[in-house]
């Protein structure tokens, strides 16, 4: 064993000759590693007629292009969005009249057997249609959008999505790597909050942490497609209504995109100053994508599983907006009670009490609602049963005077509010702090409510309503 | 640090880059006979399985993909910490034939640290199919330590990668492994504080990564170096 003294000494040298070598240290070695596999790579590797790494470099050359880059990137986007409102319509309506039709069924076989009305009304009007409604709403969309996201993603597209958007973080004094993370939240949100791993500085790290929520996950994507679809669809002309609802999803998304950037430069610029620290991205090659792998990740380890969760969530849910529904007080059920209650609140920010109500009770999983919202208004006005999409947006508009200004505030605030408890409950485990997570879930709502408060009273003002 | 091995005749580290089929060789290898937990106090997964190879039992542990071990992020930081400090039997490099020169970064890290080294060149199917043809032969020699080029995906090869790891931990094969090209200033650095950590610990290994990561502010390192832990890297456990 050596002497404590002799330590001592070696450190102290070691400080000294830190000193004298500068801040560069790690630059000069990595360019000594860098330049030693550059000469054994072409002593020992050769490259007869890559002519797929040519290709790649050709495609990069337009994909990661300053121009091009963005443009086809949302064009992309666009074109996803486009299939998935335009393939999910029917297969949505269908599934919803079946699962009604089974409804009426069960309702009606427990009627003729004498179960008490509370009885049937609690599983079949509350548990069983929170989970009818989650299937017929999102399941569609999902089997349409997941394989279509995951085929850009097993192409190898996502690396040039960060790389496309690297001068936008550098800009808000963020990590690069933050747009990798940022892209796995458009999957899911805490998988983007476990993906910022890869960002060695902690203060870029947190950063990346706590705008994640700010893209739409999965989970928000089919609620986001069928708001565009039924209401920015139906606004225009029927020929255009498919375009302009996958462009008001694009939309969505880019705001979700410049919020990410504003609030990590406002970070970056107060209570998480610094600089940002640069990086090295290799875009790896593009593969041919499986087929195979496609259908099983998005069909399995997507769709079903956010169905699973969402059917999970909506079943008690279902049957606690059922119970609010049908229990009264004086001659008022609950949900209209609370919901009166919320209405100034929901009045404020473009939304109304009803809306804020099944908020409250989708806490747990933002994908449920949706559905929450239509059970929480069947429950206020006893209005007759819905039995497909197409009846909706005249339900909606008609009987609870729901304005193109409700579904753009509605939209605003699913894209901005708390992240869901999954999220909130990772970012906990990541940052090991009370603190940043409260700041995690608070920040966005608080942004949630002050946007949509300027959107739903500027629209006023300049509508002149 | 050094893990206890109850059972175990061997402990194999597995790092590469992320993207290089080290999870399809990790599970080829373990196949049902693996667990996961966590790194001791981070929140980073580490999986471990066992494999039997001539009547031995193996344990290979799986680093976290990383390009590098230099940073300060998690991920290079518990790689880094473990090729030194968890003083594995031998380390296993997965690197990737289609992008070797990228995946040699790595290599020559890992090779400034431990001289078990045993390349797995993974991946290869892929290789051919691009018209890339790699001397490995002539590149083992020159890294000083074996190559074994792998199509992890089919199991190919890996009967030679376990023969490979066999003959590193029994002592075998003779290393010689490729250090680093280090010129000017820190060149001149490392000639001063060399000496003065051999001085103290004769037999250590690796004193030039050592010395390296002095200079570069390594907290686990001079940890160890004041404790005196390092000085068990010097060769006396085994």
């Amino acid at each position: 064993m050596a002497a404590p003294n002799a330590s001592h000494d070696v450190l102290s040298q070691a400080d000294l000759l830190q000193r004298r070598l500068g801040a560069d240290l790690r630059d000069r070695l990595v360019d000594s590693i860098y330049t030693d596999a550059g000469i054994l790579n072409r002593r020992y590797v050769t490259v007869r007629l890559d002519r797929r790494r040519d290709l790649d470099r050709a495609l990069d050359r337009v994909i990661t292009s300053r121009i091009f880059g963005l443009p086809l990137m949302f064009l992309g986007l666009a074109a996803v969005f486009w299939v998935t409102v335009t393939g999910a319509n029917v297969p949505s309506s269908m599934i919803a009249t079946a699962l009604f039709w089974v409804e009426e069924q069960g309702a009606a076989l427990f009627n003729s057997i004498g179960i008490p009305w509370w009885i049937t009304g609690f599983i079949w009007h509350g548990t069983y249609k929170g989970m009818a409604w989650v299937t017929a709403v999102m399941l569609p969309p999902m089997a349409i959008f997941f394989p279509l996201f995951t085929f850009f993603e097993d192409l190898g597209y996502l690396p040039r999505v960060a790389f496309n958007m690297d001068r936008f973080f550098k800009w808000a004094g963020a990590h690069g790597k933050q747009a990798l993370s940022m892209s796995m939240g458009f999957g899911c949100n805490a998988a983007g909050v476990i993906a910022t791993r890869i960002i060695d500085s902690p203060r870029e790290r947190l950063i990346a942490i706590l705008t994640n929520n700010f893209v739409p996950c999965n989970g928000r994507f089919p609620t986001l497609i069928m708001l565009a679809t039924i209401f920015v669809g139906t606004a225009v002309s029927p020929a255009m209504a498919s375009f302009a609802a996958a462009g008001t999803v694009v939309m969505v998304v880019i705001i979700g995109i410049v919020t990410t950037l504003l609030v990590s430069a406002f970070l970056s610029r107060t209570v998480l100053k610094g600089e940002a620290s640069s990086f090295t991205l290799e875009l790896p090659p593009y593969r041919r994508p499986n087929i195979g792998r496609i259908l099983y990740t998005s069909i399995i380890d997507r769709t079903l599983f956010v169905l699973k969760r969402a059917i999970y969530m909506a079943a008690p849910a279902g049957a606690l907006i059922w119970l609010l529904s049908a229990i009264h007080v004086g001659d008022q059920s609950l949900t209209v009670i609370i919901s009166t209650a919320l209405e100034p609140l929901g009045n404020a920010i473009g939304l109304d009490g009803v809306i804020i109500l099944a908020y409250i009770i989708a806490i747990p999983a933002n994908e449920i609602v949706v559905p929450a919202i239509l059970m929480a208004y069947s429950g206020a006005t006893r209005m007759v049963d819905i039995t497909g999409l197409a009846e909706l947006q005249g339900i909606l508009v008609g009987d609870q005077g729901w304005t193109l200004l409700t579904a753009v505030c509605l939209m605003l605030f699913s894209l901005l509010h708390n992240p869901c408890s999954t999220t909130i409950l990772t970012t906990w485990k990541e940052t090991g702090s009370r603190k940043w997570t409260a700041v995690g879930a608070l920040m966005p709502l608080a942004i949630a409510f002050v946007v949509c408060f300027l959107v739903a009273n500027l629209w006023r003002l300049i509508a002149g309503v | 640090m050094r893990v206890a091995k109850s059972g175990i005749d061997f402990e194999i580290a597995l790092a590469g880059n992320p993207n290089t089929g080290k999870s399809t060789v990790f599970n080829a290898l373990t196949g049902m006979r693996q667990h996961t937990g966590n790194w001791p106090g981070k929140t980073v997964t580490r999986a471990e399985g066992d494999y039997l190879h001539d009547g031995k039992r193996y344990r290979l542990i799986d680093l976290p993909g990383t390009y590098s071990l230099l940073s300060a992020s998690v991920d290079e930081e518990i790689a880094r910490d473990f090729i030194l400090f968890g003083q594995p039997d031998c380390t296993v490099v997965v690197v990737d034939a289609t992008s070797v020169e990228r995946n040699l970064n790595l290599v020559l890290q890992v090779l400034e640290i431990t001289d078990r080294v045993v390349i797995c060149l993974n991946l290869m199917d892929e290789a051919k199919r691009r018209g890339i043809t790699i001397d490995h032969a002539g590149l083992a020699e020159e890294l000083g330590v074996p190559i074994v080029p792998t199509t992890a995906r089919y199991g190919k090869g890996l009967n030679d990668l376990t023969t490979a790891v066999s003959h590193m931990v029994s002592g075998k094969t003779e290393t010689t492994p490729r250090r680093l090209q280090i010129t000017g200033e820190l060149s001149d650095a490392l000639d001063e504080l060399v000496p003065m950590i051999e001085e103290q610990y004769h037999d250590l290994p690796n004193s030039r990564w050592v010395a390296l990561r002095l200079l570069d502010g390594d907290y686990a390192v001079r940890q160890a170096l004041l404790d005196g832990s390092i000085g068990e890297l010097a060769g006396g456990n085994r």
